[in-house]
């Protein structure tokens, strides 16, 4: 089951560039949550702070507390333990050119040491079939290899990847953007589907996948948050200015 | 064993159109814990690796100072051998060409002059070819033969220095001593280049054999610098009506030229140290070579023909320090070659992180 | 010339008495674009004639090697040690062989210290001021004479050890080796795009393991490429064992003792004054060079087949 997380005065740099500034939010548990704005606002070094991937570039920093359960990821907890909680899903489907399918969705056990089989071709389906994969690849797990699949299809193999560790959130950094209108729409009915167990943050430029897949949206612009709220109401009757700007396309 | 994928549990919360940010904040969620699944417990229980991950960065990083650690060693260790040497003779080494192994007195002016003859003269005779094949390459041949060409120029660096020095002694000697050797007298001799007994052991046979060795390397980096000039450099100058020769001449030689130098400088680099196939046909005698046809002695030959009959401490540590000697001047010569190479080639596309 | 108030303009020109005919200036511009491409031509013809004149002596080396060498092929040749002096027959096994043990101590050591350091210019150090100077010292130790890492290694464990042995071979063999490694490594894994690292870390695998599970896997095609250039390349070199391995006419498999090598063999028997010593030299060439082109055309096959075909 997902678990919620509370940010608190999340900052991040980039070099010199201050890319998020005094973030403070709470995302619900097994609810999507998403988050829109322009690009370079900031939405995607803010999903790269939940699991602590904004660091592993040699000139980012980030401060500030961000509560998963009851741990606080950047006092209590290192990098890699961090990340094994939370799923995410990349822009662009990433899978690992040298492996099969099967070993692509096992990758996030077998690279750190899980060697059960039985739990491992159990898992393997499990998240395949979660990902709505399964029928279209079963016959061939082992023998092909996961960068052969279409781009759609990539992109649900790293989703599958990513519930294969069974996580607590899902973090997913416009994991639409590169694909087709075919393949987005399925992506977006797995959103839903997997919103009823999982902490889901997605981020989009796209405001009607944000209506049609998240309970709550969080709008930001130049590294701040200018307003977050229900859905429904961001987008109905939001209290920002701003935020009307943007989702009325009156933006800039 | 519970699947939380699988198991479909309700949700009970239904999307309230109105009001406060859905879903209850996140101490409640937390509440009675659920079971965990096999998978989840295995990760959890999964130490960081943050040991492991400091002992690995730091083998590498060991790995990588070891390099350092080499080049100060090979320096370090010189240094130490020939000490005998240096003391006794001091800078005066390099300038006097006694080398008297039965009286101990040494002096490596006569290696210095053939190494710097051989190689200077190898250069003339390869850059000249080496910038035409990289040209023809580059600018000027069909694409089909462009990758067999280069396949040919890259088999030819893989030949050892051994087999080509084999090669040289049975079949180039011969020929530059019964064919070659006379004709030059015959017309060039008014030159005094071409003076004196022709054994075929040569000053010229070796740079013969060296500027084919380094014929390659030159041309093979000559050619990737003058792929690094922009294409719109050649349109520039060829919208003006150049003829192709113009477009190359003022679009790519020119902004290549330093990336050239470079190569060149590389080539003599290889040609200074190279020892086999020059020991095997430059007739080894230690005097300063009258002509061409004169025998002469390496540096690098010196101490492959007479290092492991070296008797005696002062003579081994003269060899050393010829060692030494080579040792330096090729590290100035790569040093200028590369910093020049880079120069050029700096801009190249850097990888995004 | 001195500005003069009082000048008076000179009376205009009839431009057309004063010009060349127009016939006569067509002429000149018809002779300078013959004379440049003319001079394109030649320079062309040069171009070709100079690619020519590089592919001669390797078509030469290799006609005259293999007519040469094929003929002093048999099967005693792999099967028999040298004969002493003066009798026919007798071959290079031991040489075959013990250049093999020379190579194989230079790729346990050289191959994963160049790879470990390759890792550290690509993954840790790069950006850095340690790794730009590791990167051109390793640049600066390819280009030092295999000669000078003889007698550095001879110094170093032949002086010591009182005795010519394989391992000092293998030793300055695996010197050589480490450069190249290194900067195809680096190359190589630079070529590895970030978003698959970033899979990894993203699913909670540590740094070593993404290193070593993914991002050299990915890799490894051309990292394979560059181990077996810089295996032929040190496969055929003799300078740097003349001192350390030394040669050996009989079997020796210690390697502790000195040996025989292929390339050493050659030496002393191409400037031998038996003709029956040179036959051999020829037929040993062979053996090296076939053993050199078929690794680095395999190399070439195996690199043309594509490294990283769709990864994104």
């Amino acid at each position: 089951m997902g678990v919620g997380i509370d940010v608190e005065n999340l900052n991040a740099w980039y070099g010199s560039t201050h890319t998020l500034q005094d973030i403070s939010l709470n995302i619900p548990a097994n609810h999507a949550t998403a988050l829109i704005g322009p690009s370079g606002c900031g939405k995607s070094t803010f999903v790269r702070c939940l699991n602590r991937m904004h660091e592993t570039n040699p000139i980012a920093r980030a401060t500030g507390i961000v509560k998963m359960g009851d741990v606080d990821i950047y006092q209590d907890a290192n990098p890699v333990e961090i990340r094994r909680r939370v799923g995410m899903v990349f822009q662009r489907p990433n899978p690992f050119p040298t492996m099969s399918i099967y070993d692509n969705v096992a990758s996030g056990l077998k690279l750190n040491g899980f060697r059960n089989r039985a739990i491992l071709d159990e898992t393997v389906e499990r998240s395949l079939r979660a990902a709505a994969l399964w029928d279209e690849v079963k016959d061939d797990l082992k023998k092909k290899s996961g960068a052969s699949l279409s781009g759609g299809q990539q992109q649900r193999m790293c989703i599958a990847r990513a519930l294969a560790v069974d996580p607590e959130v899902l973090l997913m950094d416009e994991p639409a953007s590169a694909l087709d209108p075919v393949s987005t729409s399925k992506i977006e009915d797995l959103i839903f589907e997997l919103k009823r167990q999982y902490t889901i943050v997605i981020v989009t430029h796209n405001m009607q996948q944000a209506a049609r897949v998240a309970e709550n949206t969080g709008f930001f612009l130049n590294g701040k948050m200018v307003e977050f709220d229900s859905t429904h109401k961001i987008f109905t009757n939001p209290k920002d200015k701003r935020t009307e700007d943007y989702i009325t396309g009156r933006f800039g | 064993m519970s699947s939380p994928i699988i198991s479909v549990a309700q949700n009970p919360r239904q999307t309230d159109p109105s009001g406060a940010p859905q879903g209850s904040p996140v101490q409640q969620d937390v509440g009675p814990e659920a079971p965990k699944s096999a998978v989840r417990q295995f990760l959890m229980s999964r130490s960081s690796g943050k040991a492991a991950d400091t002992t690995f960065s730091a083998i590498m990083l060991m790995c990588a100072l070891s390099i350092f650690a080499i080049v100060l060693f090979i320096l370090f260790i010189l240094i130490a051998r020939s000490k005998l040497s240096l003391s006794q003779f001091g800078f005066k080494f390099f300038t006097r060409s006694a080398w008297d192994p039965v009286s101990g007195d040494f002096g490596a002016f006569s290696f210095i002059y053939g190494t710097l003859a051989t190689s200077l003269l190898a250069l003339l005779v390869a850059v000249p070819l080496a910038l035409g094949v990289a040209v023809f390459l580059t600018e000027l041949c069909p694409q089909k033969l462009r990758a067999p060409i280069s396949f040919v120029t890259e088999l030819l660096a893989a030949i050892p220095s051994i087999v080509y020095g084999l090669w040289a002694l049975f079949v180039l000697v011969p020929i530059m001593r019964d064919q070659l050797g006379p004709v030059l007298t015959k017309y060039f001799g008014w030159t005094h280049l071409f003076n004196g007994y022709n054994f075929g052991l040569n000053l010229l046979s070796a740079s013969i054999i060296l500027a084919v060795m380094i014929l390659p390397i030159i041309s093979s980096i000559a050619r990737d610098i003058m792929l690094a000039v922009p294409i719109s450099q050649r349109e520039g100058v060829l919208a003006l009506g150049a003829t192709r020769w113009e477009m190359i001449r003022m679009g790519v030689l020119r902004n290549a030229r330093i990336g050239i130098v470079g190569a060149i400088i590389l080539g003599l680099g290889r040609a200074l140290g190279e020892t086999m196939a020059v020991t095997m046909v430059i007739g080894n005698h230690p005097e300063i070579p009258k002509s061409l046809f004169s025998p002469g002695y390496t540096l690098a030959s010196v101490i492959a023909n007479e290092f492991s009959e070296a008797t005696g401490d002062v003579y081994l540590s003269a060899l050393i320090e010829i060692g030494l000697a080579l040792f330096l001047v090729t590290i100035v010569v790569n040093v200028i070659a590369r910093a020049l190479v880079w120069a050029v080639t700096r801009g190249a596309p850097a990888r995004a992180h | 010339m001195p500005t003069n108030p009082f000048h008076t303009p000179p009376p205009p020109q009839d431009f057309a008495a004063t010009d060349p005919p127009v016939q006569q200036r067509s002429r000149r511009v018809r002779l300078n674009r013959m004379r440049r491409h003319l001079w394109n031509h030649v320079v062309t013809g040069l171009a070709v004639l100079s690619t020519v004149i590089v592919i001669a002596p390797l078509v030469a080396i290799l006609a005259y090697l293999i007519y040469k060498g094929a003929s002093s092929l048999n099967l005693a040749f792999f099967t028999h040690i040298p004969a002493p002096v003066g009798e026919l027959g007798g071959g290079m096994a031991n040489a075959i062989v013990g250049s093999g043990m020379i190579l194989a101590v230079a790729s346990v050591l050289g191959i994963p210290v160049g790879i470990g350091a390759g890792v550290y210019l690509a993954e840790f150090g790069r950006g850095g001021w340690l790794a730009a100077a590791i990167r051109f010292t390793a640049d600066v130790l390819n280009g030092v004479p295999s000669i000078v890492m003889g007698i550095a290694i001879y110094s170093l464990i032949v002086m010591r050890q009182k005795h010519f042995s394989a391992l000092a071979g293998g030793v300055a063999l695996a010197i050589m080796m480490v450069p190249t490694i290194t900067r195809t490594t680096e190359e190589m894994l630079a070529t590895v795009p970030h978003a698959i690292r970033e899979a990894a870390y993203g699913l909670g695998v540590p740094r070593w393991r993404t290193v070593l599970s993914v991002t050299l896997k990915t890799a490894s095609p051309g990292i394979i490429t560059g181990c077996m250039l810089a295996f032929a390349r040190v496969a055929g070199e003799t300078a740097p064992l003349l001192f350390t391995a030394f040669g050996n006419q009989f079997w020796s498999l210690r390697l502790n003792q000195p040996i025989a090598a292929l390339p050493l063999q050659i030496y002393v028997y191409a400037i031998s004054p038996y003709d029956e010593w040179h036959r051999l030299a020829w037929g040993g060439s062979l053996v090296l060079i076939v053993l050199i082109m078929v690794s680095v055309t395999l190399v070439r096959i195996y690199a043309n087949r594509g490294v990283l075909k769709g990864a994104s």
